[in-house]
């Protein structure tokens, strides 16, 4: 693994901890008050800002730095969850995302954004800006700060962990000639541990080899304190160290050795040698008078040595607190014990995350890929075994059928690899409708439900961009501005509900708002306007709001940068189209509009009928249609010149010769030979399609015609049938848009030949 | 023989880059990913020196050193916590909670390396 590597895993768990970040703070603004909630938040900063460090990501980091600071005043109760605050932290999670992807794509967040926020944020961190004060009043953003984060923390925090030992000062006020000449200069150092620095896991010895790589050491140990063995507490902390240090280093770099350890030991740095104390090893000890200790002294009174002598003493006096027998105290030890079990007794509460695992995508593709060939040659297989009905045992033929269901299941379960939740693409969504309610002045609270709904991946990759469309438009044309809504009673925080759920094998996502509703006069005036209608179409209000669904229709009367992009409604129904979706809408005046899209869970896959047209076999996907039947000549009714309709029980319905409309023929079928699909088309219209014959019902595995050939008219697909032979899939909605008069294109005839 | 570290951190760009520059230095190295799971790990691994994040969840730095320091097989190990400049507050209560050190981030692998070879013999 190298380090590009772990930049690609960096990004990864950026989103993860973005996704994260993004409904912490979503619940907190749902009043969630569970502290688990804020940490939760504050790790996904700190984790980012962490990988952004080492990266170098200097404007993720300072970014990352101010939002973290503010949180971490939330997160200590110093600061108080309010409405206003999430806002500011809800875009500053947007600002966060948009550093990371400029971060891994290049290209630049906008500074304004950047500073503004920073300066929003810093405001509330030092506590000004009263709950009810506007944030712009914050003081101005700091234009160069970004490069420094670390300056940039309050200086609250910062200045508690770094307090200089304070003795020592004073003492070298004299003696800086002494570094400042470039020479050697000395220094003496008393350095006496207290018990707690070989609690922690310090150890002298390897204290004093750090100092030797400052300069040339001259060490005492000081063994004064030693009580008699009966008063010897194994772990307790006897023995201090004289030393004389001559370096070229200052006495920072002195200092530095004993960063781990200042709490727990006492340093005194002098600069200059105090020969005394070399030379007369018993003034040594007088900052802390001790007790005569019984001890034959003259073994100690040796010459100073250097450290790489001293260090067997050391090493031995250091072990002892390092040697922790147990047995040296029971009852310590026992009430220890018992605390830790207890702590682990409450651990296993919290519920484990299940397994996982992250496969490279191309893997399952490939599994998908593989899956796809064994349905059909498991099909293919039993199709000649059919055919060869002599040989066909009735082992063959039950192994066959297990090898069947088998391979439904196989097919089941690595589908299910591919399938996921809904909510990464729902949490854009809060994002959106953040950024339009901002531009539009309007408050707007998303509501989204059935986030876990699992659809595959290659759907939910397409479901974003008509999403995101269809939700601009919500908030832009369908919620009124606040003053509005305050005027007509309703609250003026408008409310946007997004749904998912499974229905009938397929998923339904909704979009309902509060809203106006369609205003139909408008629609109306807007389609005569237009030529879509004449203005003595009668139509059904739900035809109306259908409408919308037009080619080139906007009601906005001026376009807007929201919505407007030149994008209309009928862009997001064709892609949804293209997904083999289905959109329609239903609005009641004043009281919002519901915008509601069905989507098949996969696009590897497909339930579909096949069907006999002129010769050719189709297939025609099940959830098109509604019902198949017998046409009688007494229910064919001719219309105009070539329209005939089909009388299903009290309703006429248009009849669709599909052999006709694909140019496999050029003369209409006689619908009494045939079978009739009742089919559901866009908009809710049914309409009957004429095929030959019906051969069955089957899995179809989909193969994209895009892929390996080109975009045909009135296709959607195709895929391989048992026999081994090619079938195409009616793409039904384009045949029924093309029985209205308008004709596919001409190089049909090529690729239905194919 | 090879040192073994442990490393205990949520993130796992963190945990990658402890992987790769403790193997580089010539560590045995074995991860966790929170306190809860990292006292786990100790129990079985036997390190000789841990190195651990603050902030994560089910158990966090200050817990997790807590619950080495009250252990009776492992409470003299050596306890590096990653920590961030601005931090003083957390680095204290990580020295009250019974640390050894800390290596200051953004994480930097000689700094890293230095600090462990400081707390081990």
């Amino acid at each position: 693994m190298d380090m590009n590597e772990i930049k690609e895993i960096f990004f990864q768990e950026c989103e993860e901890q973005l996704a994260e970040l993004e409904s912490g703070l979503l619940r907190l603004n749902d009043g969630d008050t569970d502290p688990e909630t804020v940490n939760a938040v504050f790790r996904a900063v700190h984790s980012i800002k962490g990988g952004a460090g080492a990266f170098g990501l200097d404007d993720l980091v300072s970014f990352a730095h101010v939002f973290e600071t503010t949180l971490d005043c939330v997160r200590s109760n110093k600061l108080e969850a309010s409405p206003d605050l999430l806002k500011v932290m809800l875009r500053s999670a947007d600002v966060l995302a948009d550093l990371t992807a400029a971060s891994r794509d290049g290209g630049t967040v906008e500074a304004s954004r950047t500073s503004g926020l920073v300066a929003e944020l810093e405001a509330y961190a030092k506590g000004q800006p009263l709950p009810s004060a506007s944030a712009p009043a914050a003081p101005a953003p700091k234009p160069a700060a970004p490069e420094a984060p670390v300056a940039e923390a309050p200086a609250a925090t910062d200045d508690s962990g770094f307090q200089p030992v304070p003795f020592s000062f004073d003492a070298i006020d004299g003696d800086d000639e002494l570094a400042i000449d470039g020479g050697a200069s000395v220094f003496t150092v008393r350095f006496k541990p207290r018990s707690d620095l070989y609690a922690k896991g310090n150890e002298a010895v390897l204290i004093l080899r750090e100092l030797a790589k400052v300069g040339d050491l001259q060490v005492r140990c000081e063994t004064d304190d030693l009580p008699s063995l009966d008063m010897l507490d194994p772990e307790g902390a006897y023995f201090s160290w004289l030393i004389r240090v001559e370096t070229e280093s200052d006495e920072e770099a002195i200092r530095q050795v004993f960063e781990f350890v200042e709490w727990d030991s006492t340093v005194e740095i002098t600069a200059g040698a105090d020969e005394e104390a070399f030379s007369a090893p018993d003034a040594a000890g007088e900052e802390q008078p001790m007790a005569a200790i019984p001890f034959d002294l003259s073994l100690l009174e040796d010459e100073p040595v250097v450290v790489a002598e001293a260090e067997a003493p050391v090493a031995a006096a250091a072990e002892q607190p390092a040697a922790l027998a147990p047995a040296n105290m029971p009852l310590a030890a026992k009430a220890i014990a018992a605390e830790a079990e207890k702590k682990e007794t409450a651990v296993p509460a919290v519920p484990a995350a299940p397994q996982t695992i992250r496969v490279d995508l191309d893997r399952v593709d490939r599994l998908i890929n593989l899956v796809g060939e064994l349905v059909i040659n498991q099909a293919m297989l039993a199709q000649s075994v059919v055919e060869n009905e002599s040989g066909g045992s009735s082992a063959v033929n039950l192994g066959l059928e297990e090898l069947q269901q088998l391979t439904r299941e196989i097919q089941d379960s690595v589908m299910a690899i591919r399938a996921q939740p809904v909510k990464p693409v729902f949490q854009r969504m809060g994002r959106i409708v953040r950024e339009i309610a901002d531009m539009t002045g309007k408050s707007v609270k998303l509501v989204t439900e059935g986030e876990n709904t699992e659809v595959d991946k290659t759907v939910i990759d397409k479901i974003a961009e008509p999403l995101t469309h269809m939700i601009r438009n919500a908030v832009d044309h369908g919620l009124e501005g606040p003053d509005k809504r305050t005027e007509l009673g309703k609250n003026p925080e408008g409310i946007l509900k997004l749904s998912a759920k499974h229905r009938s094998g397929r998923i339904v996502i909704e979009i309902a708002d509060d809203g106006a509703g369609i205003n139909r006069e408008r629609v109306k005036a807007k389609a005569i306007e237009n030529g879509l209608i004449t203005p003595e179409s009668n139509l059904s209000d739900e035809d109306i709001d259908n409408l919308i669904f037009h080619p080139g229709f906007s009601t906005a009367d001026k376009i807007s940068d929201i919505s407007g992009r030149g994008v209309g409604m009928d862009v997001v129904k064709r892609s949804i189209q293209a997904l083999g979706g289905r959109i329609s809408i239903t609005s009641k005046p004043g009281k919002g509009s519901v915008f509601t899209m069905s989507l098949p869970l996969t696009l590897a896959v497909l339930d579909g009928m096949v069907v006999t047209v002129a010769d050719q076999t189709l297939v025609v996907p099940l959830t098109a249609i509604v019902e198949t039947l017998q046409p009688e000549k007494s229910d064919i009714h001719s219309f105009g010149p070539s329209q005939r309709l089909i009388a299903i029980r009290d309703t006429f319905c248009p009849l669709v010769d599909v052999g006709n409309i694909l140019n496999f023929r050029a003369d209409l079928a006689n619908p009494v030979d045939g079978v009739a699909l009742l089919v559901e088309s866009e908009g809710g219209g049914q309409r009957a399609l004429m095929v030959d014959a019906i051969q069955g019902q089957r899995q179809v595995v989909i193969k994209s015609l895009e892929a390996n050939y080109t975009n045909v008219p009135g296709i959607a697909a195709a895929t391989i049938l048992g026999d081994g032979r090619v079938a195409l899939i009616l793409d039904v909605d384009a045949v029924v848009t093309a029985s209205r008069g308008q004709p596919l294109s001409p190089d049909m005839m090529l690729a239905a030949t194919g | 023989m090879k040192k073994k570290v442990l490393t205990v951190d949520d993130s796992r760009t963190i945990r990658n880059m402890l992987l790769v520059t403790l193997n580089n230095a010539g560590f045995d190295t074995v991860q966790a990913e929170d306190g809860v799971e990292g006292l786990e790990v100790l129990e079985e691994s036997n390190p000789d020196v841990i190195v651990t994040d603050i902030n994560m969840p089910r158990l966090d730095g200050f817990g997790f050193i807590e619950g080495v320091r009250q252990n009776d097989r492992f409470r003299a190990i050596p306890i590096l916590v990653l920590t961030t400049e601005s931090d003083a507050e957390k680095k204290n209560r990580a020295r009250e909670a019974g640390a050894t050190g800390w290596i200051v981030k953004p994480f930097d692998p000689s700094k890293l390396i230095a600090a462990i070879e400081r707390v081990t013999a």
